[in-house]
Formats: structure tokens, C-alpha cells, sequence
């Protein structure tokens, strides 16, 4: 029997009903009485001197209260904050500006209009520096120090490395085949739909409310306790409905801080809330590694090594969002499907005059480099020897039996059947065929090309013996309240921005309890309420949360058993949990169903035990998941304009346990499109002097429904063994694994004129100036 | 994102606008559908002292033909050239276009007015124009006189507009049996600007000759351009392969695109011969009762 909502079933979204209405309430939304208005002069260079902020013209504008600047800052000790990364970053400069449109000063005003008429009225005198835009001339000597505040006088903000430099050496130089390849995954932006913002008031007895647009509200209140000194009890941080985030909502920016200082400073609400053009242009990056990747294999085709460099443009400051052990993310998932014996990654974080950042966008940590690395290179070799790409990928896979499987950079992968997903994409756009019909096509002179992406993504960070992002341990939460009536409520300490947290929760604790998930209301993003969790990012709430209502659920039936024995007046051992109640063995109608016993704990419960039905969950997973699949991308070209065309995706998907079709359907479209954002049109350009090309959507061209092909999805089904419903995570999966998918394709359709690699984003003008040249030759 | 202060005016008739253009001096604009100005506002980088919103004027969005002409009313939306039955079936280059540019809610807001007398070299509607022979109507406290597109269009965002006229109407030859069009756009995403677009007019004559040529570029020069050589090279010959080859090479000849984030010059010019050759034969198909 199964239970109303239970798991695998495709209901619908719960918050849908209010978000396809324009009833959501988000931060912008909150409107308090005598709330004021902050907005942000920023930095026409990028890279200056600060001689001088005039705010006399700004503070006699009609409407203007307050301009506040470095200097302000620097007298309570809040110029600088600390970031993720145990870097530091300017709230607002004293001295210097670092990247253009970086904040200067901030306006509070009474109206939005008064706050921007302020802005342009504040006179800034700057004194251009010299500027360092690309990382490579960062770590030439005699380039100009940056970060002139730190002991080491170097641009070179970390150097970090893994797994087996000599032995690696040594199986390159001993590999029949080695291939060679510089790729650059340039600098993207989230583009949520929500801009960032807050709104920040204090009330009469000093206690703090912030409702801002953040991924994860319990570290974000105690970040504030901890840099402004302020007592953690009188600080709520609200995440209401959020429009998006894709990591681009993790950081702490500038303009949360002044807000709040703002608050203070004025006595009155302040609300800040960023324009597009500043969304862009100032809030944190993703991507911008610069990959030289070197594979190596035998003569017949088997693996042998693999080594992997990498220079991280990180702007002027680390901001990333990483765990913290890890500056590189959990890039060393770079060996993707394939059990290589070696295995060395090196990667130099430098410093820049861009916007800081190095977010995982839609990605758990860098696994999108990752993933793209390694399949982008698996082509290029199989291409070199001669291989079908398919072919070569059938032969190296880490096979099924081999799980749980070390990898050679250390990660145990718990379960995976690569074989299964690339063979069953293969039936489904009928491969074979493909190939004959391109060796026809090039006959004919047209341009085809089959692309092939088996990617394995790392998430659900993570266990507690590596994962911690300052110093806080990365379990998620789960606490559970079955009311008198048998419905429920459950609060986690993750926060959805768009992932359907209110009905694929709701859908684990309806197959666990035995409840209608229409009847249990989730409730995350309110530190006041909410238990403590490290939030949404990195497709870790499933992995973590999800699996923390498994087991507050489980401690839940572990009281409502006791309870349903002294109901039926048996011995709990006398009875099983089956069809979603408690039934005495053998005596299917001898049974106890959820709200029967949710009404007993309240009015009937046995003697000596406490009332009420709730638990409380912290879960700390014992591994991470390991999410795969296999895309295969299907292009034509136009041999004149160099367009290309995706004829078809098929995208085979495994995440385990599927808690709800239709939310992994979507999900996957989803990613499979910001996944196609890059491959085709994505790129942040900054000219020799810093200034950023493109920083509006007239510019930056984000994908429409014309450019999205129709996906075609698949799935196969590989439970992860450690987590309590199997479920892995599947959030990322599409946007980690489609863009190598692209590219191979589009290089395959001109592998033939002896091009191996082709930078994303692949623009119309790459592809016809190869053709142009190969024409000319 | 927010514009500083303007005073607005919103006129019932035409001339109570150019009175109040006059009056203000070349410090007013001329509000239509927004698309393009509201968005320079909000940046500032346009701060008029005040907006004269000509959208409650009578009679201003109107598409209807004559014994002479096409006549197209200066509000009339983008959209309406997609929803028009007349447009698509005697003037399909005008629909090929307002397909083409940026999304249906621009297109339901933007109008042709506005995109022909913006002066955006990267608007698609002048090249059309250009290429079609068309005039513009324009009133101020004077009169009101009639400028040819090919005068029209001076410098980027140089138009013969003077501050106190206002285009009212929109005047095309008359589609006339043996005439085919059509307008080609290379985009990076469907609705953003041209990488190139190329508008090309062909008028045959009983014999299939090419009686008349129009041929306009957009986006590869500072203002649309109207590849006259290429046009006096097709008059006379067979609408055929040869003399569209031949046409096209004279038309990348006028262009001086620049480098920027959609392609590199020498590309856009590469793509101006290639985009003239389709749209000069989808234009005889056309012509020869061709889609």
C-alpha cells in the first residue's frame, strides 16, 4: 500500500501554487514601516588610489540621510570582513579600489529614487593604478603586488596539490600515448533570476532581523555574531522565498553589511537590493580556470595517468565558497570514471582586479572543471588512437563490481554502473546509426558531429572528519512535530531556492511516517525557528537534510511502536512496521495507523513516558554521493556562418533513489540549459584595463527556449549504499556533465581538419575561422 | 537603474506635441514604445528633462495601402508587422524582420517608428527601409515634409530628424507584381542584436530580368547601409547566382564593422557576403512567387 506523496511518486510542486500565482514573498516583498533605501556608488576603475569622497553634494539631495564610507567603517573596526577562505575583503575601501564596480560609499536615502539621484551626486577623486587582469602576468615577476597587506609579496594566493607527482611523472613518460590539451573554462555568472538583497532592522530591545537573499541563513547569523560582536540570540536571519541561487547566493557581499550598518546607524529599516547590471558585474563569479591537462594510455587503449595543472583566477580577493580544507574546491574529482593508477592535480590561486568569487555555480566545488577537464581529454585521446569515443570509455570505466571504489586522488565513489547509463544513451539515440550517417555527411562535404559526456559528480558535503566551512562541520538538520491530529510539520537547516524542499521533504517523511505529504508543511530559512544546518548548495540537501528526516523520522517511529503497543495492548516487539503502520504480526487488522497514535501521544500516552511525537535529527553523512551519467550531444553545423546547431540531447541520468520524477525531470532540464549557457554563449570579457565588457543582459547572453534543444532524458537506477533511502543528489548532475557533451560534439564534427579543442564558449566566429583557415590552407 | 528626473507630457494631438518638442529645445524626447529609450534613461545615460509620450495621439498605429503605397502609422508595434496579413503576404521582409527582433514582449511594446528613427545601426528595421525605398513623414511647428530613408540616416544615432519633428508616418512603394523581398539576421540568440542582418528588395520585370534592386546592411557601419553599387550592379541581369555573387562582394565592400563581443570584424564582414547571398535568393524566390 502505498502512502499519498510517498517516495517515487511525481506530485506536484507544493510551492508552486504560490509562485505560478505571483504570491511568493521574497525579500524584496518586505515592506516595514519607515523603512529607508541603500544604494552603492562603485568604482568606474579597476584599480585605484581613493584621494578623496566628497559627500557634501549627496547629503543635500532631497531625500538623502546618510552616505556612509570606508572610513565610517574603519572607526568600528568593519572596513574588512573575513570570507570563506580565511582571505579578507573590503566592505568599502579606505584606500583603495581593487575591480571596477566595486563599492565605494553607500547613500541611504528615504525613496529609491533619492538613494540613486544620491549615488551620482557622491564626488569621488581617484588616481588610476596600474591594472592586472590576466593571472598568468599576475605571477610574472615585477608585476604589481595586489594585496600589498599580506606577508607574502606575491600575487600567488595559494598553492595546492594532490595525489602522486612522481609516480605520475613516470607513467606519462612510460604511457605509449600521451595527449596534451590547454583548456580555458572561462569566468560565467550565476544569473539568477533574483538579484541579490536585504532588508535589516533592528527592534526596541536591539535584536537584529535580517531577511536576505542567502543559501544558508545558520551560517550566515553566525558569521554576524562573529564579526560584528553582536550576541547570536539577537540575530534572525530570514531567508523567505528565493529566486534562485546557484552558489551566487552563499557569499556574504558588501551590501548585507552596510544595511545592517545602515540600521543602526539610522534607527530605521534599511532595504538594499542590487540592480541586474550590479548582479553582474559585482557579485561572485564561477569558474575562470585556466587547465593544462596530460593523459596518458597504452597502445591497446587502457589508461594509464593522469596530471592535471591549473591556474585559478580568483580576483582580488578568495571570496570562494569551498569547504575549507579544500582551496580548490573538490576539483581532485578530475579522474572522473576511470580507475587510473596515478593521478596528480596542482592548482595556484592568483590574485586579479576583477570582482571576487570562485562559487560553485550549480556545481559541488569545482566538479564542473572537473568533470569537463576529464571528459574533454578522454575524446582527444581516444581520437588519437584511433578510437570510437564510446568504445574507449566502455573499456576504461571503473567497472560496477568495483564499488565502493578508491580513487587515485582518494575519494571512495559508493556506487556506480557506468556501462549501464552510457550504453543505455546509446540505445537511445542509436549511436550506430549516428556514425554512419556522418561518414556519409562528410563524403558529402556537411558537418556532424557526436559528442559524449560520462561524467561522475561528488556531492552531499559532507562528512565531518574533512568537511567544514569555518570551522562549522557540514551535517544538515531535520526536526520533526507530529501534532494531536496526525499531521505534522518539519523544519531543516537548508534552504531551497527554487529545488521543491516542500514537497520532496514532505515526500520522504510521508513514505517514513506514513502520512500524506499534503499534510505535512516544511519550513526552512528562519534561524529563529528553524534547527541549525549549513544550508542549500552543492546538491547537498538531499544527501545531508533528506537524510536527517529519514532519521528523525525513524526515531519518531521508534516512540510511535511504544505507543501503539500499550494502544493495542501488546509488546512492541509484537509489532512490524508495514503498509505504513504499526500492525501486530500476523493480524493485519490488529494495527495503529500514524494519527491514530499521534492522537494518543498527546491525550493517551503509556505511563512514564513523556508526551508528544517529535525528533530531531543532525546528520553527519558517513561518505559523499556520487551522482553519474552519460550525455551524448548530437550537432550540425553550418559550414558558412559557423553556427551550431544541438539536433539532439540525450541526457541518461543516476541519482539513486528518486524521491520525485517530475522535480529530477526538472531539475535536469534545468541544468542541461546552464550547462548549454556556456558551452555556446557564456563568457565575462574584461579589456586590458579591467573594465568588464557585457555586464547587462543586453551583453551577457543568457540561453532562451529557442537555443534549448529538446532534452531527452533517461535514467538508471543505482541506490547509494550509505544513505538511509539511497537517494544521491541531483541538482548539479546536468550542469557538471552537459558542457563536455557540446564541445566534444562540435569538435567531432571537424576532428577530421585536425582540430582537437575548441574553447568554450563556442562562438559562431571560432568555428568559421577554423573552417576559414582549414579552407585556406 | 533609476532615472534621474523628468518632467512628462503626454499630448493628445500631433501638433500640441512638436509645440511642446519646440519649447523644450533638443532637451525632450519623444516617448513611444520605451525599448530603447527607457533603458539608456535608467542607465543615465540619457537624461532627458522631459518625455512627450505620443501614444495617446490619434491615429498614430496604422497599417493600410494605398493606390501608391505602403503606409505604416510611426506607433504602430513591432508585433503588428508579424500579425499582418497584408505584411506577410505583399511585404514579407518587414514580418522576416519583426520576427527577429528581440522578444515578443519588446515586440508587443516596441514600435516601427521607434526602430526605424532610433539611428541604432543594429536596428533591423532601417536596412528594410533602405532597402524598400521608403519615406518617412515628419511633422514640427512648420509643416511637415518627407525624407527618403537613404538621407535619413547620418551618423549612429544621427538622424535628419530635428529636435522638434516628429515621424508620423512610414511610406513604402506599393508591392508590385515580379517584387520579392526579404530580411537575413545572424544572431548570436534569437533576439539579440545582429551580428549582420541584410535586407534585400528585388523588382522583376515580365522577362524575369531584375528590373529594380535595394540591398541594406545593418550593424557593419555607423549607421544602416544602403549598398548602392551592389544595386546598380543587379539592374539588368538574370536574378541568378552570378550577379548575386557579384552583388554581395560589392556590398561587403561598403561595410566597416568593428570588433566586439558579437564577433570579430573580419568575420562580420565574411558573413555579409554570405547573408546577402541568402537574402538575395530568397528574395527571387519570392519574386517568383516563392516563400
Amino acid at each position: 500500500m502505498t502512502v499519498h506523496g510517498g517516495v517515487g511518486q511525481s506530485i506536484k510542486r507544493k510551492e508552486d501554487a504560490r509562485f505560478v500565482r505571483g504570491k511568493g514573498n521574497y525579500v524584496d516583498d518586505v515592506k516595514l514601516p519607515g523603512m529607508l533605501y541603500l544604494d552603492i556608488v562603485r568604482s568606474p576603475y579597476a584599480h585605484a588610489r581613493i584621494r578623496s569622497i566628497n559627500i557634501e553634494k549627496a547629503l543635500k539631495v532631497p531625500g538623502v540621510l546618510a552616505v556612509i564610507r570606508g572610513k565610517d567603517l574603519e572607526a568600528a573596526n568593519l572596513a574588512w570582513m573575513p570570507t570563506l577562505m580565511s582571505d579578507k575583503q573590503m566592505v568599502l575601501p579606505v584606500e583603495r579600489v581593487m575591480y571596477q564596480s566595486q563599492e565605494v560609499a553607500a547613500v541611504v536615502a528615504d525613496s529609491r529614487y533619492a538613494a540613486a539621484d544620491g549615488v551620482v551626486a557622491v564626488e569621488v577623486d581617484y588616481e588610476p593604478l596600474p591594472v592586472v587582469v590576466d593571472p598568468m602576468k599576475a605571477l610574472e615577476p615585477g608585476a604589481p603586488i595586489l594585496r600589498p597587506d599580506r606577508k607574502e609579496q606575491t600575487n600567488r594566493i595559494w598553492h595546492w596539490e594532490v595525489g602522486d607527482r612522481e609516480g605520475t611523472d613516470k607513467a606519462l613518460k612510460e604511457s605509449d600515448v600521451v595527449v596534451k590539451e590547454n583548456l580555458y573554462i572561462p569566468r560565467i555568472h550565476v544569473s539568477s533570476i533574483e538579484t541579490c538583497g536585504c532588508v535589516a532592522s533592528f527592534d526596541a530591545m536591539g535584536k537584529l532581523t535580517v531577511w536576505m537573499t542567502t543559501q544558508a541563513p545558520h551560517a550566515i547569523r553566525t558569521v554576524f555574531a562573529l564579526v560584528a560582536g553582536l550576541p547570536e540570540q539577537k540575530i534572525r536571519i530570514i531567508s523567505p522565498d528565493i529566486g534562485g541561487g546557484f552558489g551566487g547566493k552563499v557569499p556574504v557581499y558588501p551590501g548585507y553589511v552596510l544595511a545592517v550598518v545602515a540600521a543602526l546607524k539610522t534607527g530605521h529599516p534599511v532595504k538594499w537590493i542590487e540592480d541586474r547590471s550590479e548582479n553582474i558585474q559585482a557579485d561572485s563569479f564561477a569558474r575562470d580556470y585556466h587547465i593544462s591537462a596530460e593523459i596518458g594510455a597504452t597502445r591497446d587503449g587502457k589508461l594509464t595517468a593522469l596530471r592535471v595543472k591549473t591556474i585559478a583566477d580568483h580576483g582580488y580577493t578568495d571570496a570562494a565558497a569551498n569547504p575549507s580544507k579544500f582551496p580548490a574546491g573538490l576539483f581532485h574529482i578530475v579522474t572522473g570514471s576511470y580507475p587510473f593508477e596515478k593521478a596528480h592535480v596542482e592548482v595556484d590561486g592568483v590574485y586579479t582586479n576583477k570582482p571576487p568569487g570562485g562559487i560553485a555555480y550549480r556545481c559541488s566545488f569545482r566538479v564542473t572543471e572537473a568533470a569537463f577537464t576529464i571528459e574533454r581529454i578522454v575524446d582527444s585521446l581516444a581520437r588519437k588512437l584511433g578510437m570510437d569515443p564510446a568504445e574507449f570509455r566502455m573499456k576504461n570505466f571503473i567497472p560496477p563490481e568495483a564499488f565502493p571504489f578508491k580513487s587515485a586522488l582518494g575519494w571512495e565513489y559508493d556506487s556506480g554502473n557506468y556501462q549501464g547509463a552510457l550504453r543505455k544513451a546509446m540505445d537511445i539515440v542509436d549511436y550506430d546509426a549516428l556514425r554512419k550517417e556522418q561518414a556519409e555527411k562528410r563524403k558529402r562535404g556537411e558537418l556532424m558531429g557526436i559528442g559524449i559526456s560520462s561524467f561522475t559528480e561528488i556531492v552531499g558535503a559532507g562528512p565531518s572528519h574533512t568537511f567544514d566551512i569555518l570551522g562549522l562541520k557540514m551535517f544538515d538538520s531535520c526536526e520533526i512535530r507530529i501534532h494531536p491530529t496526525g499531521k505534522a510539520i518539519a523544519r531543516f537547516g537548508t534552504k531551497s531556492q527554487g529545488q521543491g524542499h516542500e514537497t520532496t521533504y514532505a515526500q520522504i517523511l510521508a513514505e517514513e511516517l506514513g502520512i500524506s505529504s499534503e499534510d505535512i508543511a516544511i519550513e526552512e530559512g528562519d534561524t529563529d525557528t528553524a534547527p541549525y544546518g549549513l544550508g542549500t548548495y552543492a546538491s547537498r540537501s538531499t544527501p545531508t537534510a533528506g537524510a536527517a528526516a529519514s532519521i528523525a523520522a525513524r526515531k519518531i517511529r521508534d516512540k510511535a511502536q511504544k505507543i501503539a503497543a500499550h494502544l493495542l495492548e501488546v509488546s512492541p516487539d509484537d509489532l512490524e512496521w508495514k503498509d505504513h503502520k504499526f500492525q501486530v504480526k500476523g493480524v493485519p487488522d490488529k494495527a495503529k495507523t500514524m494519527a491514530e497514535i499521534a492522537f494518543a501521544a498527546y491525550t493517551n500516552h503509556p505511563p512514564g513516558m513523556e508526551a508528544g511525537l517529535e525528533a530531531v535529527d543532525y546528520y553527519d553523512p558517513p561518505n559523499l554521493t556520487y551522482p553519474f551519467g552519460s550525455y551524448i550531444c548530437v550537432v550540425d553545423i553550418d559550414k558558412e556562418t559557423g553556427e551550431v546547431k544541438i539536433r539532439r540531447f540525450v541526457a541518461v541520468d543516476d541519482c539513486g533513489t528518486i524521491i520525485n520524477p517530475m522535480i529530477v525531470e526538472g531539475q535536469i532540464h534545468g541544468g542541461l540549459t546552464m550547462g548549454l549557457a556556456p558551452a555556446l554563449l557564456e563568457e565575462i570579457h574584461y579589456d586590458e584595463n579591467g573594465n568588464m565588457l557585457g555586464g547587462s543582459f543586453m551583453d551577457y547572453l543568457l540561453p532562451t527556449a529557442v537555443e534549448t534543444p529538446k532534452w531527452e532524458t533517461a535514467k538508471t537506477t543505482t541506490p547509494s549504499p550509505h544513505h538511509p533511502i539511497g537517494a544521491k543528489g541531483v541538482g548539479e548532475s546536468a550542469t557538471v556533465g552537459a558542457p563536455a557533451a557540446i564541445v566534444n560534439a562540435v569538435v567531432d564534427a571537424l576532428a577530421h581538419l585536425g582540430v582537437t579543442h575548441i574553447d568554450i564558449p563556442i562562438t559562431p566566429w571560432k568555428v568559421w575561422k577554423i573552417l576559414h583557415e582549414k579552407r585556406a590552407a | 537603474m533609476i532615472p534621474p528626473r523628468f518632467e512628462y507630457f503626454a499630448p493628445s494631438s500631433i501638433d500640441e506635441a512638436v509645440q511642446i518638442l519646440d519649447r523644450f529645445g533638443g532637451e525632450a524626447k519623444v516617448l513611444a514604445g520605451g525599448q530603447s529609450l527607457l533603458p539608456v534613461m535608467k542607465l543615465r545615460l540619457a537624461e532627458p528633462r522631459a518625455l512627450v509620450d505620443i501614444n495617446r495621439i490619434p491615429d498614430l498605429a496604422h497599417i493600410r495601402e494605398d493606390a501608391k503605397s505602403l503606409r505604416i502609422g510611426a506607433t504602430t508595434r513591432t508585433n503588428d508587422l508579424n500579425d499582418s496579413e497584408l505584411i506577410h503576404a505583399r511585404y514579407p521582409i518587414l514580418s522576416d524582420a519583426a520576427y527577429e527582433i528581440a522578444d515578443p514582449l519588446v515586440r508587443n511594446m516596441g514600435t516601427v517608428g521607434g526602430n526605424v528613427s532610433h539611428g541604432d545601426p543594429a536596428n533591423d528595421l532601417p536596412a528594410c527601409m533602405l532597402a524598400l525605398g521608403a519615406h518617412f513623414v515628419v511633422r514640427s511647428p512648420t509643416g511637415t515634409r518627407t525624407i527618403p530613408a537613404k538621407e535619413f540616416y547620418q551618423d549612429t544615432f544621427v538622424t535628419a530628424l530635428e529636435s522638434n519633428e516628429l515621424l508620423l508616418e512610414i511610406q513604402i512603394p506599393k508591392a508590385r507584381p515580379g517584387q520579392g523581398n526579404a530580411y537575413v539576421k545572424l544572431e548570436k540568440r534569437i533576439g539579440d542584436f545582429p551580428i549582420v542582418g541584410v535586407a534585400a528588395n528585388l523588382v522583376l520585370t515580365t522577362k524575369g530580368t531584375i528590373e529594380s534592386a535595394g540591398l541594406a546592411l545593418t550593424a557593419v557601419g555607423p549607421t544602416a547601409l544602403k549598398a548602392t553599387e551592389a544595386e546598380r550592379h543587379l539592374v539588368g541581369k538574370a536574378p541568378e547566382d552570378d550577379a548575386f555573387q557579384r552583388a554581395a562582394e560589392l556590398a561587403q565592400e561598403i561595410t566597416s564593422p568593428v570588433s566586439d563581443l558579437r564577433g570579430p570584424a573580419e568575420y562580420k564582414r565574411a558573413m555579409v557576403r554570405v547573408l546577402a547571398l541568402r537574402a538575395l535568393h530568397r528574395a527571387s524566390a519570392r519574386a517568383h512567387g516563392g516563400a
